[in-house]
């Protein structure tokens, strides 16, 4: 479980992030969304150890990363898989290589054990055909996956997504959110998921947090996220014309 | 952000290249293979900028020395001396900070901003060190060798260029070369050879590294990182001078 209290961080005099609490449990896949510029992207590099938050603890069993010493943090690092928004994969590497890498680097298996995993993992996003190609030869939809095969290649505790189906078509956009979810299930891990597209919202947010200028608002589930009577929620939610009519129809 | 805390924000990333490091084997193959990157690939360009630049300092050398009381072979003594204490280390150097050192901050720059940096960082890594380290290294190891290669050319370049244009001999030539010769001037070289290649890419790495933004920034990065390094390419030869010589 990851637990986080009270996490303030701020720019230049400016908050971005104004005491936000929260907890996110195995198993489940939690959603932070919000629009643009609200604090999540940043909210997320907190959890993961790359801001470093003003004040604040983000719990990770327990265990408080930013309190920790160097060799508690890389313990806690390497529980982790993240995605990151563009996929961030090594330009210099093939797809193969790429998910393979975390197991080159923290690892001790032999040459064929690492290719066995990666080819595993390349499979458990329908990427084994892609294995030679390098990054620039792939689409953004299967840079996304290549960065989900990265990111579970290692059987991590906790997955992190920062916005998984950004730039992507709403076919590819569902695939992803399908796949971050059977993970999720399938392993019991910890996902986190940032995101602001409304089809991910109401389609695998099993907890919900809505964040707005750097303000926890609300907290639910997509069950009764469309019951909320929090106004800038509300603003998030039906500034979309298709979930206005799901709204209306429900009435 | 003042140059007094850029300094010492230098030297703290200087100290985190050396901090929590990866396995050994992991550095032998990135060393091998940035050697290739930043050797290799530099050969052409050191290999043209020094054979001409020992060519036009033999000409305009002989241009200049038109008194009869002073014998030809001081051409090529002047070639050489001026080669091995400055040219070959100085000017290619200053060559390879453009090349190089732009090819490093570019390269860490994009890797920043397309959150390369921030996936190898979670992954428990000392992303300044994997990507760094090995960068220094080989530029230790090669730029001795391409200054060496750069030495030889400037004075073969020398020699052709005197010898076809009818200013110098090529008896005097080859006398001049061993005329005087004053052997700490080829460890003196390579002293500052070692000295520039770990500036040019500490300096450009660290530029890079730290790059924040999109690509207009990862050019700036770029252009700053070359400035840097030859200021501090040149800074470093006047010192050097003065505590070797």
């Amino acid at each position: 479980m990851i637990e986080i209290k009270d996490i303030r961080k701020e720019f230049n005099g400016r908050v971005v992030l104004d005491g936000i609490s929260g907890k996110f449990e195995p198993g489940n896949t939690s959603l932070i969304i919000g629009g643009s510029g609200t604090g999540k992207s940043v909210l997320l590099k907190c959890i993961v150890g790359l801001i470093k938050p003003e004040s604040g603890q983000v719990l990770y069993n327990g265990r408080d990363f930013w309190s920790g010493d160097a060799d508690t943090k890389r313990d806690i690092r390497r529980e982790m898989g993240v995605l990151f928004q563009g996929g961030a994969l090594f330009d210099s590497k093939t797809v193969l290589e790429n998910v393979k890498f975390p197991l080159d680097m923290l690892t001790d298996q032999s040459e064929e054990e690492k290719i066995e995993r990666a080819q595993f993992c390349l499979k458990r996003v329908e990427l084994e055909n892609a294995a030679n190609r390098m990054p620039s030869e792939i689409s953004g939809g299967m840079k996304k996956r290549v960065g989900i095969a990265r990111a579970i290649v290692m059987n991590p505790k906790y997955l992190f997504c920062d916005e998984p189906n950004s730039g992507l078509d709403p076919l590819t956009s569902v695939k992803i959110d399908e796949l971050i979810q059977q993970i999720t299930d399938e392993y019991q891990i910890t996902t986190i998921v940032i995101t602001h597209d409304m089809n991910s919202v109401l389609g695998i947010g099993e907890d919900i947090m809505f964040l707005h200028k750097g303000l926890k608002l609300w907290e639910g589930t997509n069950e009764n996220i469309l019951d909320t009577t929090v106004p800038e929620l509300e603003e998030f939610l039906y500034s979309s014309q298709l979930i206005r009519r799901m709204k209306q129809s429900k009435k | 952000m003042n140059l007094l805390t850029r300094v010492g924000r230098y030297f703290i990333f200087i100290g985190l290249l050396f901090t929590r490091r990866e396995k050994i084997g992991v550095y032998i193959r990135q060393i091998l293979e940035e050697a290739v990157a930043i050797g290799i690939d530099s050969i052409f360009i050191v290999s043209i900028v020094s054979t001409f630049i020992g060519a036009v300092t033999c000409v305009q050398t002989a241009y200049n020395l038109v008194s009869p009381f002073i014998p030809d072979y001081v051409i090529s003594l002047i070639v050489r001396d001026m080669t091995l204490l400055e040219l070959a280390p100085t000017i290619t150097c200053i060559v390879l900070a453009g090349k190089v050192g732009s090819n490093i901050a570019s390269g860490l720059g994009t890797m920043r901003i397309s959150e390369q940096i921030d996936a190898l960082e979670v992954m428990g890594l000392n992303s300044a060190s994997y990507l760094v380290l090995p960068k220094i290294i080989a530029a230790v190891l090669v730029f001795p060798m391409l200054i060496t290669m750069a030495g030889f050319l400037s004075i073969w370049g020398g020699y052709v260029a005197g010898t076809l244009t009818g200013a110098i001999t090529p008896e005097d030539y080859v006398y001049g070369i061993r005329a005087d010769f004053i052997p700490f001037n080829v460890p003196f070289a390579l002293i500052k050879t070692v000295v520039f290649a770990f500036l040019i890419t500490s300096i450009s790495a660290f530029r890079g590294y730290y790059t924040e933004g999109g690509a207009l920034e990862v050019g700036k990065a770029s252009t700053t990182a070359v400035t840097n390094s030859c200021i501090a390419v040149l800074v470093a030869d006047y010192l050097l001078a003065q505590l070797l010589l």
